[in-house]
């Protein structure tokens, strides 16, 4: 079931065109990963879902309902964190955490106070005094503290360090584990890549490519280190193989991940030895999408 | 010593350039209306007997609380009349100039995070705080110039170069007094906002002191920075040392945060920031909550403050009791209102003028709904539960409430204070009825702004701009004989000068009516578009 659904949506700042018919679907209880440079777009969509800004064609919906009309029945079940966390200097993080919590309209006073201890916040200190890692954390403590059916996050951990990217990654599995479903816009890849079940990827406000990451990586190449008794004959001929690197006693090389299975079946005849492959990673993914389209 | 001062010219070339704008907006526009104001005198006031006469009124304390003691009245050439009637208004305005952008310079750079980058580079510590006087310094300098070259040219009565510079000069030297009292005061706290407080508390106090010393004790009013700069007594005796003391005494506040300046870490304050609430309170739970809470500190301060300027304008009833009473002059010259006294008028303006300054403090809570979301806050609210027109109701409620309170407190301190040193009190009650009927005047600017937030965010400003012109037109208005239609633009204009004239309750039904169709013109708006910086 789709609980968020953007449909061919356009959005036009001026003469510049910011969103150029992006769609999006996230289903119930996943996460979904949406990644992309700077300025490609993301926050701009982010925004015309929080209803913060109205989209010029397309329909935005989350739950059914409609992201600018029906805006603030929409945000009783969702959460939210910005990249950029800005807060009222001179309220405490403590404070603030109970008003947002508040204007969503639930209150879970021991979950807030679990979320404080686990995320490692003193809650009593001034916003101004904040870094940007804790003023993050102020907002992901109050979107966790709510029991929200759909998260959306905007670059939530882009200041927060190890440790408590990992406290992160656990509310997430957490919410996930409940049945939650999770917009999570990001451009740390192996953040996007632990967590997330499907992608989409954005670029210059066009949507290039979404799926499954098994799906995407089906896209590209599969790097492979071989080690063989006998010599493989013209391997750089073979349909599909690229870069191709002798060691001693073996090769490296890249497969168009579709002729895989091919490729594996003419080098077993040259009795292996040693067989390493490795998908790409989500990085080398993005920027392969990313030259292609140069 | 030198390291202190690190690359400080450099740092003085930055801020030119930052303010290229800025600054000369400022010099231009106030020598600007110096030379125009100096340039309408010989038509509002030609010689002759009748001159003479409306010197003699204007030596009344009511008049003297607004402008100052008047200076050669026996000889009450244009000079005289250009420097009693225009110096001590434009010095306050130069003070608030010079408020502004040394904290633009200063504490606002800091928290901002700006200063820690020029740190980081081989600047001297105190070169940011050292660049901000220097350019200020200057920027007073030329405004000094540019005021007082302009009116030695018009070559008006009594308006020679020695006194047109002198004018200039106390405009320079209080501008640059309040440059360096506003610098001490933005080493003591962490945020521009409070030091900007402290600076505008400072110069609010600084004109009481001179509205009740020049009625009643000259020392208290020298004490004054704006008092002792009006002693110059320019174009009449053009003293010297007023200016030159003032310029002395600018020297302690700079040294001192200087001093503070090297010895106190980076963003800190000098005032330390005790640990706040781990827990939101009851009152922090809804937009109507954030509002209250976050404007809790200002609209107390306001509150004492327009208490505060109540009761002293309300301490001089006496004086001008006295002063009807004793002077068959006045009485020949305002027998204009039939049936009422000086204190009467005196009243009516007063009451107007308090709610002028009632809706400072109102704008800024309406605004402060368009700061919010150019500091990228209103998000967090509106990705709440939260509508745009609830938002917008509780940044609404909040300031016509407060229009409403503060214009009372004012009246009640007011009426405090006369009714102590007059010897027939003006009953309270009507008092208050008539400070009321001003109040939906003030909603009626509370309106133009939320409309303003809604369909022109980025223009929210020109309320302020109107807002002056109806303080401009109703201050001003009748000394300089603007034409009535100029008072008629502001809401002001439109409304009796009550208990002078009948108070109908259709104009205060009026006001009421225009107020909130602007208002519904704001919520259609806000809730139409899209929040932006």
């Amino acid at each position: 079931m789709a609980i968020l659904k953007v449909n061919d949506v356009t959005k036009k700042f001026g003469s510049v065109t910011a969103l150029d018919g992006i769609s999006l679907e996230v289903r119930q209880g996943e996460i979904y990963g949406f990644i992309g440079p700077n300025g490609a777009g993301k926050t701009t969509t982010i925004r015309i879902l929080l209803g913060i800004i109205k989209a010029n064609s397309g329909s935005a919906q989350i739950f059914g309902m409609d992201a600018w009309r029906d805006a603030v029945e929409i945000h009783k079940r969702i959460a939210y964190v910005p990249g950029e966390v800005s807060l009222w200097p001179n309220l405490t993080g403590g404070e603030v955490i109970d008003l947002f919590v508040k204007l969503r309209g639930g209150h879970n006073k021991p979950r807030r106070d679990e979320l404080i201890e686990r995320f490692d916040l003193d809650p009593t200190k001034k916003c101004g005094t904040y870094s940007k890692g804790n003023r993050q954390k102020v907002a992901l403590i109050a979107a966790f503290a709510a029991d929200a059916d759909l998260y959306i996050l905007d670059e939530p951990t882009s200041g927060l360090d190890p440790l408590m990217e990992l406290v992160f990654q656990e509310c997430m599995r957490e919410a996930k584990a409940a049945g939650k479903s999770v917009l999570l816009s990001s451009h740390i890849l192996s953040e996007v890549e632990k967590l997330c079940d499907r992608v989409s990827i954005i670029r210059r406000g066009r949507i290039i490519e979404s799926g499954s990451l098994d799906e995407l990586r089906h896209l590209t190449r599969t790097k492979v280190r071989v080690q063989t008794a006998k010599p493989i004959p013209n391997l750089n001929d073979i349909p599909g193989v690229h870069d191709v690197e002798e060691f001693p006693g073996g090769f490296t090389f890249q497969v168009d991940s579709p002729r895989l299975g091919e490729v594996i079946r003419y080098i077993s005849s040259c009795e292996i030895t040693a067989l390493e492959s490795t998908p790409p990673t989500l990085e080398e993914l993005f920027i392969h999408h990313y030259q292609r389209e140069g | 010593m030198s390291r202190l001062f690190a690359n400080t010219l450099a740092l003085a070339g930055l801020i030119w350039r930052r303010d290229r704008i800025q600054i000369p907006i400022w010099v231009v526009s106030i020598a600007f209306w110096s030379a125009v104001l100096a340039a309408m005198l010989p038509s509002l006031y030609p010689p002759g007997p009748e001159r003479e006469i409306i010197a003699q009124t204007f030596a009344n304390p009511a008049l003297i609380s607004m402008l100052g003691p008047g200076y050669g009245l026996d000889n009450y050439h244009m000079g005289a009349i250009m420097a009693h009637q225009m110096l001590l208004f434009t010095a306050v305005i130069v003070a608030v100039m010079n408020i502004i952008l040394i904290l633009r310079h200063t504490r606002r750079d800091e928290e901002q995070g700006r200063i820690e980058v020029v740190r980081s580079l081989p600047v001297g510590r105190l070169a940011n705080a050292a660049s901000a006087v220097l350019v200020l310094v200057l920027t007073n300098l030329i405004l000094g110039a540019a005021v007082a070259v302009p009116l030695a040219l018009l070559g008006l009565e009594g308006m020679d170069w020695q006194g047109s510079l002198l004018y200039g000069a106390v405009l320079a030297a209080t501008g640059i007094f309040f440059a360096a009292a506003t610098l001490f005061f933005a080493q003591l706290t962490e945020t521009s906002r409070t030091a900007s407080a402290y600076a505008f508390a400072f110069l609010g106090l600084s004109f009481l002191l001179r509205a009740i010393g020049d009625i009643s004790s000259e020392p208290l009013s020298v004490i004054s920075p704006l008092g002792l700069v009006l002693r110059a007594q320019v174009y009449v005796n053009n003293y010297w040392w007023p200016v030159v003391l003032v310029l002395v005494a600018a020297g302690a506040p700079i040294l001192v945060a200087f001093r503070l300046n090297t010895t106190r870490d980076l963003e800190a304050g000098i005032i330390p920031a005790k640990p706040g609430r781990r827990y939101a309170s009851r009152l922090l739970q809804s937009p109507l909550g954030l509002v209250l809470r976050l404007e809790k500190t200002v609209v107390t301060c306001w509150a004492v403050g327009m208490f505060v300027m109540g009761a002293s304008y309300g301490s001089i009833f006496g004086d001008v009791e006295t002063f009807a009473q004793t002077s068959d002059l006045y009485k020949q010259i305002l027998p204009s209102v039939e049936g009422f006294s000086l204190t009467d008028q005196f009243l009516a303006m007063l009451l107007a003028i308090l709610s002028m300054i009632a809706a400072v403090p109102a704008l800024q809570i309406i605004l402060r709904l368009r700061g919010e979301e150019r500091a990228n806050r209103v998000e967090h609210l509106l990705a709440g539960a939260v509508s745009r027109n609830h938002l917008m109701a509780a940044f609404l409620v909040v300031a016509v409430a407060a229009a409403a309170v503060m214009q009372a407190l004012s009246v009640v301190g007011l009426w405090l204070a006369a009714a102590a040193v007059v010897s027939d009190p003006f009953p309270l009650r009507e008092t208050l009825a008539a400070a009321l009927v001003y109040v939906p005047l003030i909603w009626i600017l509370i309106g133009l702004a939320a409309a303003l937030i809604g369909y022109f965010p980025q223009h929210t400003n020109l309320v302020w701009i109107y807002l002056g012109a109806s303080l401009f037109t109703t201050y001003f208005g009748s000394l300089l004989r603007l034409p009535e239609w100029t008072k008629k633009l502001t809401p002001w204009g439109h409304i009796p000068s009550i208990p002078l004239e009948e108070v109908s309750a259709g104009t205060v039904f009026l006001s009421a009516i225009t107020a909130a169709i602007l208002m519904v013109i704001g919520f259609t708006g806000y809730s139409k578009r899209d929040i932006i910086r």
